[in-house]
């Protein structure tokens, strides 16, 4: 029964942090390495209108949400734009980006393990005979909402569509007159957004580190690679695969084996079915 | 003369810095230089003539200083055999575990490269195997610093002409054709897969090299081989120095390494720097310095006596 509970949170976890960059893919065809650098950027930010300036939390957060997103438009603008299309180099350069954003936080002293936000709601419910805390709860109501959510912003509304159009056929959206770098600021905003909306919601749970950002842009990789890169439902199912996976192995063998269950998921993914679980359209494109 | 001039001077530069180094300090600081420019290397000779995109130089720098650390450590190997051993087996067992995306194309062995040195250090801390945490100590050392310096230096020589060579020869032309149009390759009937396989295992060669050869310069090997100061700053160095020319990210470590010791005193802001560095000569100089001397220099007049 535990199995379960957690392994849905897991899930719920996971999710959050991957739709984020499933989405920049999908749209942009652009790898965010900074992914992770985003998602633990933002938990600081928030830590700091919290406790520094000492914001209402609701305030501080989407303060520190704003923050994210516009530098990740910033990212794109600024920098991105300039290395479209040569893959060597924006794989390496968005991994610059994290890094600066990263060893910038260590230096300026957020290392260690006394940096905490706090929690939504404190206390617990009990599920059958497991007890849960109400922040897991509200990471997996948050989790579904971001999905609807996200689903409904890509159907429903202009900019989604125009996001999709780009992502299908980027020629021919263009000839309709929809911008490519615009809507590619825009979805690396949205994604870098997402990054911090998981971060806020699933670092309450522990405490913010650095380190954990490597560990956020692993876990995102991996669920977008065996859902397929840039196809969201696929990251959705990925995300529950890989959480009750990496549930299973806590109990059975330890903490320590999560990170080499994503790991292992990515190589028996590329071994096996290289355009992951449901990224069907986009095989010819990646086995060469 | 007027091409041999250029290949002269570097040749003496490598022979000559060495003689001209003070301490026992600065001579380390040569020996780490050629460290991070052999990776520097590999990593040139990956991008720019094969086309993989390769995050993980500590892949290689891990696998290899592991291997000739623990053949030292358990079987008390002389230093002569570890790094051999640590050179060849380390490639094969880093081929291997990058075997599964080396069929596809775009980002994957990127991502995949990145990941694989967190998890091997992770697996080594959780599980304890090979020291764990603390590393093994006491690995036997070279003879004198002058045999350390020249064995490094002379391997790097060899390296950059002979990598010239390859990249020029029949095969070295496939490698070059599978990084502009792999699809145009394999209508050629060439197995792609094939040769990416062999250009990994000789990048990962020359870093699993570098891995073995640091382990023994310390006397030690630990968690740090897999940090990420051996793929970032190597990748630093070759885009300073010129992506594309090989001897670009000598030059390039040669301004980098140095630059990181002055700057030590800043602590963890060296890698910002690094990154930032990295990210500006990305966007606006992105041919680096190497391309940019050589263009000058073909730009001089020279006369042949006929």
């Amino acid at each position: 029964m535990d199995v379960l509970v957690y392994g849905l949170v897991n899930s719920a976890i996971l999710a959050l942090m991957a739709v984020g960059f499933t989405l920049v893919y999908g749209i942009s065809r652009l790898a965010n390495f900074a992914h992770g650098a985003l998602y633990v950027l933002t938990g600081f930010v928030t830590w700091i209108f919290l406790r520094t300036l000492g914001l209402n939390y609701a305030l501080a957060i989407l303060a520190a949400l704003f923050i994210t997103a516009m530098i990740g438009a910033l990212i794109y603008h600024a920098f991105l734009v300039r290395v479209r299309s040569l893959e060597a180099s924006e794989i390496i350069g968005s991994f610059a980006v994290g890094l600066v954003i990263m060893e910038a936080l260590r230096w300026r002293g957020f290392i260690g393990h006394g940096f905490a936000i706090p929690k939504f709601v404190k206390g617990t419910l009990s599920i059958g005979w497991v007890m849960v805390d109400l922040q897991r709860i509200i990471i997996i109501g948050i989790g579904l909402l971001i999905v609807i959510c996200l689903w409904l912003f890509t159907h429903y509304t202009k900019i989604g569509l125009a996001l999709r159009a780009i992502a299908q056929d980027e020629q021919a959206a263009m000839m309709l007159g929809m911008d490519s770098d615009r809507m590619a600021t825009i979805s690396l905003a949205v994604g870098s957004a997402l990054a911090g909306v998981a971060a806020v919601v699933i670092l309450p749970l522990g405490n913010l580190t650095v380190e954990s950002g490597y560990q956020v842009l692993i876990y995102a990789v991996a669920v977008c690679i065996v859902g397929g890169l840039g196809s969201w439902p696929g990251a959705v199912v990925a995300a529950f695969l890989l959480g009750y996976a990496q549930i299973l192995t806590d109990k059975f063998g330890g903490s320590h084996y999560q990170a080499v269950v994503a790991m292992a998921a990515i190589i028996i993914t590329l071994i096996l079915r290289p355009s992951g679980l449901f990224g069907k359209q986009k095989e010819l494109e990646e086995r060469v | 003369m007027y091409l041999i001039a250029p290949r002269l001077f570097l040749i003496l530069a490598m022979v000559v810095i060495p003689l001209v180094m003070p301490s026992i300090y600065h001579k380390r600081l040569i020996c780490l230089l050629f460290i991070y420019a052999l990776l520097a290397i590999s990593f040139d000779f990956l991008t720019n003539y094969v086309g993989l995109v390769c995050l993980g130089g500590a892949l290689f720098m891990g696998v290899g200083g592991y291997i000739a650390g623990s053949l030292n450590a358990m079987l008390g190997l002389p230093a002569v055999l570890t790094i051999i051993v640590a050179t060849l087996g380390g490639a094969a067992i880093c081929t291997i575990l990058l075997l599964p995306c080396l069929p596809l194309r775009g980002i994957y062995f990127a991502i995949v490269t990145l990941v694989y040195p967190l998890l091997l250090g992770r697996i080594i801390e959780a599980t304890r195997i090979l020291g764990g945490t603390d590393g093994m100590p006491g690995l036997s050392t070279y003879p004198s610093p002058w045999v350390d310096l020249y064995l490094v230096i002379g391997v790097t020589a060899f390296l950059l002409f002979g990598l010239r060579r390859l990249v020029n020869e029949d095969i070295g032309l496939v490698f070059r054709g599978i990084k502009d149009n792999d699809q145009t390759v394999t209508a050629c009937g060439v197995n792609i897969t094939a040769y990416r396989t062999r250009a990994v295992y000789i990048a990962s060669a020359i870093g699993c090299f570098a891995g073995a050869y640091l382990c023994h310069l310390y006397g030690w090997v630990g968690l740090s081989f897999f940090a990420l100061d051996f793929s970032i700053i190597p990748i630093a160095a070759a885009i300073v120095g010129g992506m594309g020319t090989l001897v670009g990210p000598l030059l390039g470590s040669a301004i980098i390494v140095p630059l990181s010791e002055i700057l030590r005193a800043f602590g963890g802001l060296r890698i910002v720097f690094y990154a930032l560095i990295l990210i500006l000569f990305i966007a606006f100089r992105p041919e680096g310095l190497m391309n940019y001397f050589q263009r000058k220099y073909a730009q001089f007049e020279h006369w042949i006596e006929v």
